[in-house]
């Protein structure tokens, strides 16, 4: 079985990010750019996968611009066995991503495809949903546990009201919760190794893709401050300033 | 004129108040019309009570033995072709909604809204990126239908009992996947408030220190009549299931009054609570960032503080 990854970049979770004073978007020049981390578990997942003999191939996918390369080299050093970089100078919305990614789904029969439920810059929550539609497959969305055997998938789901466990026949997408796994640091070596490991670009275009970039970016604006209270010095206190307050 | 179809969320029998709100953002759209859709095995009694909430136009049903479980390949279809005739599909972004609408979407070969916390127009929208550190509006494409998820903690639940809207039962001609199947549901269930609706929540962080020790967040919290929260480190660290973590990858929650003991307050976390009423911070760090955003901040050891809160509270 080849499992395809969604590895995308995005700004590092560390980041505090500020808005241009202007509205025009965030400011993301020299901010520090990371894996987003929930792709950094979807691909740790396809990894055990692998290393327990249930799969042969990983493959991560990153789409967007030329420099793009380096990141998909930390998730060949993570271990993946190539790499495909869908090359655009424009940051493309879900719709798109999960076009894009059922163009390579078609191309390289994989029997699972693992994304992050969601990436931290939009917080969308929508390609791996997407991507299943468009590809009439399974989706086994916010997974903490992913259990192969038969073709089949039995996943558990980090929804509101518990763990809810489904199963899926394969090939299926999976996207990944927090504590599905932890996932590997890379190590000096395998850096090394990964400089002789596949990056395959394709350019965005050359797939025949029909945007679904619908939603237009009118404006951005930092959200509410909310303000600094105060201190109080003991539980008494605290229990008087709540009652004045209506709330006990 | 924009004609909403809202989807209606529920378990076990009963509709999950996150629906209410899905109506609310609705009806700020300023729409002719608002009707629920129901989907479930038996939809008696689901479409009795969202036939009450007002500003429901009518209550549309389909009833199906597949539709017994929320399996959003199952659902997504459905949705998809109960939606010809309608500008704009909401649901509550819970992770029923998160899991359905992008499916929906896709079908319909249209872009989501995730998260709607503010309408600006039919088809302008506010929203949160970057873990709610930034808010942007956006414009959905005026020829495509809007499908949308609400964020629930930016809207109150439209209020239920005057109204009485028609209920209409819907035969949807879609042939259904087999591939998708529900094995069982593991919940938390207990007699304390619903974490998403409740207005106190009490919430333990990584300072908690253990599972046993998380008696205490239990203890206070029903003496205040509060749902209990936790931060994800105290969740990772096994002192709670997952379903109590609050935060951009857990909970987004609005309660009046918001008690973070043992929380540091890392920017995942507060994305969590930013719409609370009150928020109180118990830590023993006067640095701790949670503070920053405390409406009334005691530093100390909770171990010490919370039985004398429990006293004062006597
Ligand atoms: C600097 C910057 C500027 C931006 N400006 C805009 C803007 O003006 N307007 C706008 O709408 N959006 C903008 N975006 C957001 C960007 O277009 C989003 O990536 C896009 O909307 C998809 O949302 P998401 O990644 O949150 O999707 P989600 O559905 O949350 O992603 C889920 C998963 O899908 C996979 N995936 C998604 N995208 C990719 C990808 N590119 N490569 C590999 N895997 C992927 C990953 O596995 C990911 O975990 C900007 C982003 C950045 C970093
Ligand atoms: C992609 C991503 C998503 C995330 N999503 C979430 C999310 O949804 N929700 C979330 O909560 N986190 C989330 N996080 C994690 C977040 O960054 C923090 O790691 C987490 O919130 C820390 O939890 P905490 O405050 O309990 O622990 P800590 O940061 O360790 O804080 C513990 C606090 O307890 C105090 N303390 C210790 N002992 C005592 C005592 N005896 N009395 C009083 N105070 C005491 C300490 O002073 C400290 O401030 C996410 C992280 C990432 C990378």
């Amino acid at each position: 079985m080849k499992i395809l990854v969604g590895y995308k970049r995005v700004v590092d979770y560390n980041v505090r990010i500020q808005v241009k004073p202007d509205g025009t978007g965030v400011v993301t020049d020299g901010v520090k750019l990371s894996a987003n981390p929930f792709d950094d578990i979807a691909l740790e997942e396809a990894l055990r996968l692998r290393e327990k003999g249930l799969a042969e191939e990983v493959v991560v996918v990153g789409i967007g611009p030329a420099d793009l390369t380096a990141h998909l080299r930390n998730g060949l050093a993570m271990g993946a066995n190539r790499a495909i970089h869908v090359s655009t100078a424009d940051a493309v919305q879900p719709l798109t991503a999960a076009r894009v990614l059922q163009k390579l789904v078609e191309k390289e029969q994989p029997g699972l495809v693992i994304l992050g439920k969601q990436a931290i810059d939009d917080d969308a929550n929508q390609t791996g949903q997407m991507l299943a539609a468009l590809w009439d497959r399974p989706q086994a969305t916010f997974a903490s546990k992913v259990e192969i055997a038969d073709g089949k998938a039995t996943v558990t789901r980090e929804v509101d009201a518990g763990l809810e466990t489904i199963e899926v026949e394969l090939p299926a997408v999976v996207t990944t919760d927090l504590r599905l796994n932890e996932p590997r640091f890379i190590k000096l070596p395998d850096i090394m190794k990964a400089k002789s490991k596949p990056i395959d670009v394709v350019e965005l275009a050359s797939l025949g893709v029909d945007s679904g970039d619908h939603l237009k970016t009118t404006h951005y604006a930092a959200p509410p401050k909310r303000s600094k209270g105060v201190m109080v010095k003991d539980a008494a206190e605290l229990v008087a300033a709540l009652r004045q307050k209506g709330l006990l | 004129m924009s004609k909403i179809l809202v989807i209606a969320e529920h378990l076990d029998g009963t509709l999950n108040p996150s629906t209410a709100r899905a109506v609310s953002a609705a009806a700020a759209v300023k729409p002719e019309s608002i009707d629920v859709l129901v989907l479930a095995a038996y939809t008696g009694a689901l479409a009795t009570e969202a036939a009450k909430i007002e500003g429901v136009n009518r209550v549309l049903t389909v009833e199906r033995a597949e539709n017994a479980h929320p399996l959003a390949a199952v659902l997504a279809p459905q949705v998809a072709r109960a939606a010809a005739g309608y500008s704009h599909v909401f649901a509550p972004s819970t992770t029923f909604g998160k899991d359905v609408m992008p499916r929906v979407a896709a079908l319909l070969g249209v872009a989501q809204v995730s998260d709607v916390m503010s309408v600006e127009g039919t088809h302008t929208f506010k929203r949160p990126i970057y873990a709610g550190n930034a808010i942007v509006t956006v414009e959905a494409e005026p020829t495509h239908t809007v499908v949308a998820t609400v964020r629930t903690a930016s809207w109150p639940a439209a209020a239920s009992g005057d109204n009485n809207a028609p209920i209409e039962a819907l035969s949807l001609d879609v042939a259904l996947p087999a591939h998708t199947r529900y094995v069982g549901l593991q919940s938390g269930k207990s007699d304390r408030p619903d974490l998403q609706s409740a207005g106190k929540v009490v919430s333990g962080g990584r300072g908690v220190g253990s599972k046993e020790n998380f008696d205490i967040i239990f203890k206070l919290a029903d003496k205040l009549g509060a749902a209990v929260g936790a931060s994800r480190a105290a969740v990772d660290a096994g002192y709670v299931p997952s379903d109590l973590q609050v935060g951009q990858t857990g909970k987004i929650i609005a309660p009046e009054l918001y008690m973070a003991i043992g929380i540091s307050g890392a920017i995942q976390h507060l994305t969590g609570i930013k719409d609370a009423g009150t928020i109180v911070a118990i830590n023993k760090d006067s640095e701790a960032p949670i503070f920053e955003v405390a409406d009334f901040g005691l530093v100390g050891d909770l171990f010490k503080l919370i039985p004398e809160l429990e006293q004062a509270l006597d």
